[in-house]
């Protein structure tokens, strides 16, 4: 008996020894990666908070400007992330149910808006819009919805394909639901994460976008920031940050809301680290 | 080759009951680019009964059931329920309640939900859905789980949910898509019997897609056999399995011998030193040399030394004992014995194998 407890925990005595190596060694790494994504993201912020000063930012929203400015790029995110979802959700979903053939075609030209100059873009607009949109911030908010149509419809269809729309479109329809019913009942809930991930994409594209915005001659929120920054430096700066935190904010505040009815159902969740890193690059990164 | 006798009595006698509607399928045909997939399937489903399409992966079968629910179309002929052609009335107003293979619960419904959708696409209101939708999920065991999501649920409950969601809007037809395709043996078994229960106690009209043999065979009242898109034959389990038409559906359905065996005249072939009359019509270019198909149990086994087999292997089946011979000319057969007369039995025995009776068999090319 003695010696069979012996040969067992001799025989068991290495097992531990390597996971306990394992963990030394592997989580190590996983440190270091850590700690030099974090300094990547953190000096630049802590630099720019120590360049600023706490001062600047009870500057910054004495502006009457900065208010207008912000509130203008509320206004254009809502209505591009409305637009795209109203316009792409059921184009998505029906290229994928009827149209498998024509999603390589879509998957190009939802491409395009990348791979084309704002400039081309702009220049297009101009000539096509009619006439009682030019001018107004709608054809701004149009321009949007077209910028985020890539991300928009690659969230979408990534969504689509994470359940069995159809077999759940047809269990649908055979329970008596016609199109409208099955999207609104059926489909769009179960389409929530994917909804909710082009949303937040809309949003930080939106408040971050500067080119389109300046050419089209709008004081939006990061168009504000770069005219403000050739008066004062700090000011600018603070105002970076306050729009960095207030969109991580606003967005977190879109994820929470949105996840929490999926959460209970056990479905998928968009997490918020990854959308924060993406607004971080969005709304510092492309004014500056 | 498509009879309707069941289809007859049963509507003679009166046992239909009303919630069943007939279903009568004529000349369908459908193919997808050079495959034809339905090449003129005609069948009619008596009031009531469950008919179960049984047959290898690609022979139409699915295709079959979809024109029936309305998600595919086909490309000539007709399927009416109640005597009326439904070519033009889309899914959604076919009153035909689908359960599916893969799991087609609403993930973003609970059970009672999921079960109260197609009353509410029929306006019913709140406080009578939760009422139905309570009934039936009592009829499939699963009122405790209600108020639960199908993350929540095993894949077998899933499957009842499907099954009471589908019986809630009290269809005309009920269509099921190897629904038990994706479960294990044991839930599989049970929910064969719900099943078929249900349908019983309901009196939906039924039509049944399958690959499992044993599904169909103890499902069904009656099985058409598929091949190529169109029905081989369509019977009662047991003419199925005693009587085949073809060559096809013996062995198909069930465990078949090959023996090599030899015209002996006209209608007539030798096989292990007997001769015995050839069912059906003689096909044609069949002459000479052809190989006899006989069932485990129109063979007999017996122990003697220097016989015409050796022993390879045994399978106790309960009652009975599958016996594996191995014949000469390395022909391997399986004959059904008495467990209790099989006991002497071990591989490498001699044995003699013989024909049981006289019955008339059926001849194939020999391979």
């Amino acid at each position: 008996m003695a010696a069979l407890a012996t040969a067992v925990a001799d025989a068991e005595a290495p097992a531990p020894q390597q996971a306990a190596g394992g963990r030394r060694t592997f989580p190590v790494w996983r440190w270091v990666i850590m700690l030099v994504a974090a300094a990547y993201f953190l000096i630049p912020l802590y630099s720019a908070l120590r360049f600023a000063g706490f001062k600047a930012f009870t500057q910054v929203t004495s502006y009457p400007s900065f208010g207008t400015a912000f509130a203008l790029s509320l206004r254009l995110a809502v209505i591009a992330t409305v637009l795209t979802l109203v316009l792409m959700v059921p184009t998505t979903v029906y290229v994928y149910l009827r149209l498998p053939r024509i999603r390589r075609l879509l998957e190009a030209i939802t491409i395009l808006p990348i791979v084309i100059p704002p400039i081309v873009l702009i220049i297009g607009v101009l000539r096509l819009a009619p006439g009682f949109l030019k001018g107004t911030p709608n054809l701004l908010g149009l321009e949007y919805v077209v910028l985020a149509m890539p991300f928009a419809y690659r969230s979408l269809d990534a969504g689509l394909r994470s359940f069995d729309v159809k077999t759940l479109v047809e269990a649908s329809n055979s329970l008596g639901a016609g199109w409208p019913t099955t999207l609104w009942r059926v489909v769009i809930p179960n389409l929530r994460t994917a909804m909710l991930s082009a949303t937040v994409l809309t949003v930080a594209l939106v408040l971050g976008e500067y080119t389109m915005a300046s050419l089209d001659n709008f004081q939006t929120f990061p168009v504000w920031i770069v005219n403000f920054e050739q008066n004062s430096g700090p000011v600018s700066v603070a105002a970076s940050l306050l729009a960095l935190f207030v969109t991580w904010l606003l967005l977190m505040l879109i994820v929470t809301v949105g996840s929490r009815s999926s959460r209970k159902r056990g479905g998928a969740q968009v997490t918020l680290f990854s959308v924060s890193t993406a607004t971080v690059g969005r709304t510092v990164g492309e004014p500056e | 080759m498509t009879t309707n006798t069941a289809a007859g009595t049963a509507t003679d006698l009166g046992q239909a009951p009303e919630s069943g509607a007939p279903v009568r399928i004529q000349a369908l045909s459908r193919s997808f680019g050079i495959v034809r997939a339905l090449d003129g399937l005609s069948l009619d489903i008596a009031p009531g009964e469950l008919v179960a399409l049984l047959g290898p992966s690609g022979c139409g079968k699915t295709t079959a059931l979809r024109i029936v629910a309305g998600f595919e179309s086909a490309d000539s002929g007709s399927v009416s329920v109640d005597g009326k052609d439904i070519a033009a009335v889309p899914a959604a107003r076919r009153d035909m309640g689908m359960v599916f293979q893969s799991y087609s619960l609403f993930p973003n419904m609970t059970a009672q939900d999921n079960v109260g959708f197609g009353l509410r696409m029929r306006k019913l209101n709140s406080a009578s859905r939760t009422k139905k939708a309570g009934e039936l999920l009592e009829m499939v065991g699963l009122s405790a789980q209600a108020r639960q999501y199908p993350h929540q649920l095993s894949g077998g409950q899933q499957q009842r949910v499907a099954l009471a969601r589908a019986l809630a809007i009290e269809p005309r037809v009920l269509l099921l898509d190897e629904p038990l395709s994706a479960l294990d043996a044991k839930v599989r078994l049970q929910l064969r019997e719900q099943i078929k229960t249900l349908q019983q106690r309901l009196g939906t009209t039924t039509l049944f897609v399958t690959h499992d043999q044993e599904e169909a065979l103890s499902m069904a009242d009656r099985v058409g056999v598929m091949r190529e898109g169109r029905l081989e034959q369509i019977a009662t389990p047991s003419e199925l399995y005693s009587r085949p038409a073809s060559v096809f559906v013996a062995e198909f359905v069930g465990t078949m011998n090959r023996l090599p065996g030899e015209y002996a005249g006209l209608d007539e072939v030798s096989v292990l030193g007997a001769v015995v009359p050839v069912a059906g019509d003689r096909p044609s270019g069949l002459a000479g040399v052809v190989d006899v198909l006989v069932r485990p149990e129109g063979l007999t086994v017996d122990e003697v030394p220097s016989g015409n087999g050796i022993v390879t292997g045994l399978t106790f089946l309960g009652s009975l004992t599958r016996v594996s011979v191995r014949l000469s000319g390395d022909v391997e057969v399986k004959v059904d014995k008495p467990s209790t007369a099989a006991v002497g039995l071990v591989p490498g025995t001699s044995v003699q194998v013989s024909l049981a009776g006289a019955e008339p068999v059926l001849v194939a090319t020999r391979t």
